[in-house]
């Protein structure tokens, strides 16, 4: 018998949904590129335009502003790199995608509960008149908390800078309106709400000449060439607007998390769950059970069936602490021990039920060795 | 054979831009499906299951890129196509180039008039930012000159990038050559072999080739992905172009996506498997296709050499005919008039032109791109098609008589 598998590492890869495999499938049937004025090429045409018009609805935005990229590595980086701005401020818990992208960038530091913090911000922009580019994320990716965007954007705007967003975990999760929150530039990651991997998309909301990172032929109107990746923007597309008319499935998602966070409160006094005092999205859970590594952890859940991460995945692999805990004022001993659980709109009871029950069998060994320990 | 019922009249075209993107196999669609599916694991996830399956599935794919190449896994970096892995090969070695100088600095990039928009537009970059770029010219075959090459490079050149095969002519460069005399003077070989992959034998170690950029959806595989091989030993390095989570041993961060990986994967085992027996018959119908069109259509000329081609390969001009007249005129052929990218483009041809064709004559030209699906009975169709298009051209009657009456 297949053992049972329980899948809560959503933040790093959702499973496809049924909408965006039926528009990959179709598109993948269909050979054309959409550059070429041929009736093949005129077809591929009209596949990307649609998509186009459907990625930028979930976002509240016109299709002429979405720039389809590989992925939220890339928008990230053409953002940072291409918005011309000669300062960049980035919050101190950004992806590693906006960090790396400008290592030289000043960061805003946040409070114990993941918040960005304003007044930092607005005296860094006092203090500087050159224009600059302010990068602050919708949601972390690793803790689930909010950021306040548009009081970021109007202290931006405010000062005169432009307001870049990697809203790549919040998309999908939570309604999300670019202009509400007042977002120049606006990242978005397929993967992460149920479209394919490999593609994803920068959201220009403002009028701006941003710079190409990749040139050649034109495409994306001159701001990003390459061959489009056809099957892959129809299900990104296919899975935007399903995550749009799906949102309220995360009413559910929420409830599930809210009840696996009460019931590891009642099982173990001394863990912690990491930002719960901020607004969150409703899926993500970060735990501490302090006194065990978190690659114990994930290996023991691992063991029993259960798939949760350490930390973002692009760095799960490496043992290192996470900034995004440690930016919090987490000490050394509270990030070590902290795994991320995250869920999405196919979880259901059991997979938390499953969880719970590996995560407390885990709970009493470690505590019965530490007792062992002590008594020895 | 049996005649293929897309024949008739009124029904889908006959596919012969196998240039701009080829129709993806079946056998790479089912070895990619489940990856799009049950096994959507995040590959940089270590810690459990489905990230180490999908970690694996890109592994074995990695090994059969570099396999057609002569390569080891480790030199190949999945990008997001082509176009990226161009961007990357020479703004990432003229950027380490520059934040790394030696005492005898390399600021200076080589690379031929014919070259894909994205090479040339990397360039064009670059010598903003401060590089020195030579555009060589090539001859009217095509194909680059070696002694105009070896006099191009200088100890100060960093880099030449040479297209393996082109995409709109389809004429192959002399690889090994070129290799060994970038070998003789230090100078780092990029080879953009978007359209050579898959097609033709290509050897890194034999051509001393120290980077080439790879595409999948010219290979049956699907778009959105392609890679970049870089050389280890001797070592070439590159600053990133994407920087974040440093996958890809970071010089290519993002998560990979696992599917296109596999696709492209199974696209290049696939392409060197048959790579043998699919050239012959390509080349085949190739000359068939040429045959037919020549003997009808007076004054016919291929443009770039015959010799050194890809088997599926055309690009003619049809003197006195506007290529644009001439594809409107047979609506049942998806064919085109140069590279997508710029294929809505009215100008003529810029590779044309470089071969010395005057604006008319690239103008008339159409490119034909033949590929694993394309059958006999679709290029006889394609034939008579053209050859009745041409023959109803005044233009083409005019120089029709013409014909007769020199001969």
């Amino acid at each position: 018998m297949k053992r049972a598998e329980t899948y809560l590492d959503w933040n790093a890869s959702a499973p496809l949904r049924p909408e965006a495999a039926a528009a990959i499938r179709a598109a993948l049937d269909h050979c054309g590129n959409p550059s070429s004025v041929h009736r093949w090429g005129r077809a591929g045409r009209r596949i990307l335009e649609e998509a186009r018009a459907a990625v930028a609805a979930l976002v509240g935005a016109v299709p002429e502003q979405v720039i389809f990229t590989s992925g939220g590595t890339e928008a990230n980086n053409l953002a940072l790199a291409g918005c011309g701005r000669a300062r960049l401020l980035v919050s101190a818990i950004e992806h590693g995608s906006v960090l790396e992208a400008a290592p030289l960038a000043e960061r805003i530091p946040v409070d114990g509960d993941g918040i960005v913090a304003l007044d930092a911000l607005e005296r860094k922009l006092a203090a500087d008149p050159r224009p600059a580019l302010v990068s602050v994320m919708l949601a972390n990716n690793e803790t689930g908390v909010i950021e306040p965007v548009a009081a970021v954007a109007e202290r931006a705007h405010r000062m005169g800078a432009l307001l870049h967003c990697d809203a790549v975990q919040a998309a999908g999760k939570i309604p999300l309106d670019g202009r509400a929150l007042g977002a120049d530039l606006l990242t978005l990651s397929a993967h992460k709400l149920g479209g394919p991997p490999g593609i994803g998309a920068l959201v220009v909301l403002r009028e701006l000449d941003l710079m190409p990172q990749i040139r050649g032929g034109g495409q994306e109107r001159g701001r990003r060439a390459g061959s489009e990746n056809l099957p892959g923007i129809a299900g990104f597309a296919a899975a935007a607007a399903a995550a749009a008319a799906g949102i309220a499935a995360y009413d559910d998602v929420r409830r599930l998390r809210d009840e696996l966070e009460r019931a590891i409160a009642a099982l173990a006094p001394g863990a912690v769950i990491v930002g719960a005092a901020a607004p969150r999205l409703p899926n993500t859970a970060a735990i501490a059970m302090p006194g065990t590594p978190a690659e114990t952890q994930v290996i023991a859940l691992d063991l029993d069936g259960v798939m949760v991460s350490a930390g973002a995945a692009c760095s799960s692999g490496k043992v290192r602490a996470s900034h995004v805990l440690e930016a919090m004022g987490a000490g050394p001993e509270l990030a070590g021990s902290t795994i991320r659980v995250s869920l999405g709109w196919s979880t259901t009871e059991t997979d938390v039920a499953r969880f719970l029950a590996a995560w407390a069998a885990l709970y009493r060994r470690r505590r019965n060795l530490a007792e062992g320990m002590r008594a020895a | 054979m049996t005649p293929n019922p897309t024949l008739s009249a009124n029904t889908a075209p006959i596919y012969l831009d196998n240039q701009s993107t080829t129709r993806l196999d079946p056998r790479v669609l089912e070895a990619m499906l489940p990856y799009f599916t049950e096994e959507f694991g995040n590959p940089h996830s270590e810690s459990h299951r489905y990230g180490r399956t999908a970690a694996a599935a890109v592994e074995r794919a990695r090994r059969d890129v570099a396999e057609l190449i002569g390569a080891d896994p480790r030199e190949i970096t999945f990008t997001s196509g082509a176009t990226e892995a161009n961007n990357l090969a020479l703004k990432g070695a003229a950027h380490f180039a520059r934040a790394h100088p030696q005492s005898e600095p390399r600021d200076h990039i080589v690379t031929l008039a014919t070259e894909h928009k994205c090479v040339l537009e990397s360039c064009r970059r670059l010598a903003e930012e401060g590089f020195r770029v030579t555009v060589l010219p090539v001859a009217a075959d095509g194909l680059v000159s070696l002694d105009a090459l070896a006099q191009a490079l200088t100890p100060r050149t960093l880099l030449l990038s040479v297209m393996a095969a082109h995409n709109e002519i389809g004429v192959i460069q002399p690889l090994a050559e070129i290799g060994a005399l970038c070998r003789a003077k230090g100078v780092l070989f990029h080879t953009d072999a978007a359209q050579a992959f898959g097609k033709i034998p290509l050897d890194v170690a034999a051509m001393n080739i120290d980077l080439m950029s790879i595409s999948g959806h010219k290979i049956y595989g699907p778009k959105g992905i392609g890679a970049l091989y870089v050389r280890r030993r001797p070592r070439v390095r590159l600053d990133p172009l994407l920087d974040g989570g440093g996958q890809e041993r970071g010089l290519r961060s993002g998560t990979l996506p696992v599917p296109l990986c596999v696709g492209l994967g199974r696209a290049a085992a696939l392409a060197g498997a048959e790579m043998a027996e699919e050239a012959v018959r390509l080349k085949r119908l190739r000359d068939r296709l040429w045959m037919s069109l020549a003997r009808r259509v007076p004054g016919l000329r291929l443009n770039g050499g015959a010799e050194r081609r890809l088997p599926g390969s055309l690009n003619l001009a049809f003197p006195g005919l506007p290529a644009q007249k001439l594809i409107e005129a047979c609506p049942s052929l998806a064919v085109s008039t140069g590279s997508a990218c710029t294929s809505a483009a009215v100008e003529p041809s810029y590779v044309l032109r470089a071969l010395g064709l005057s604006d008319a004559l690239a103008n008339a030209s159409i490119r034909i791109g033949l590929g694993r699906f394309t059958t006999e009975a679709e290029v006889d169709f394609a034939a008579d098609a053209l050859a009745a298009a041409a023959a109803r051209h005044p233009a083409a009657e005019t120089l029709s008589e013409a014909h007769r009456a020199l001969t």
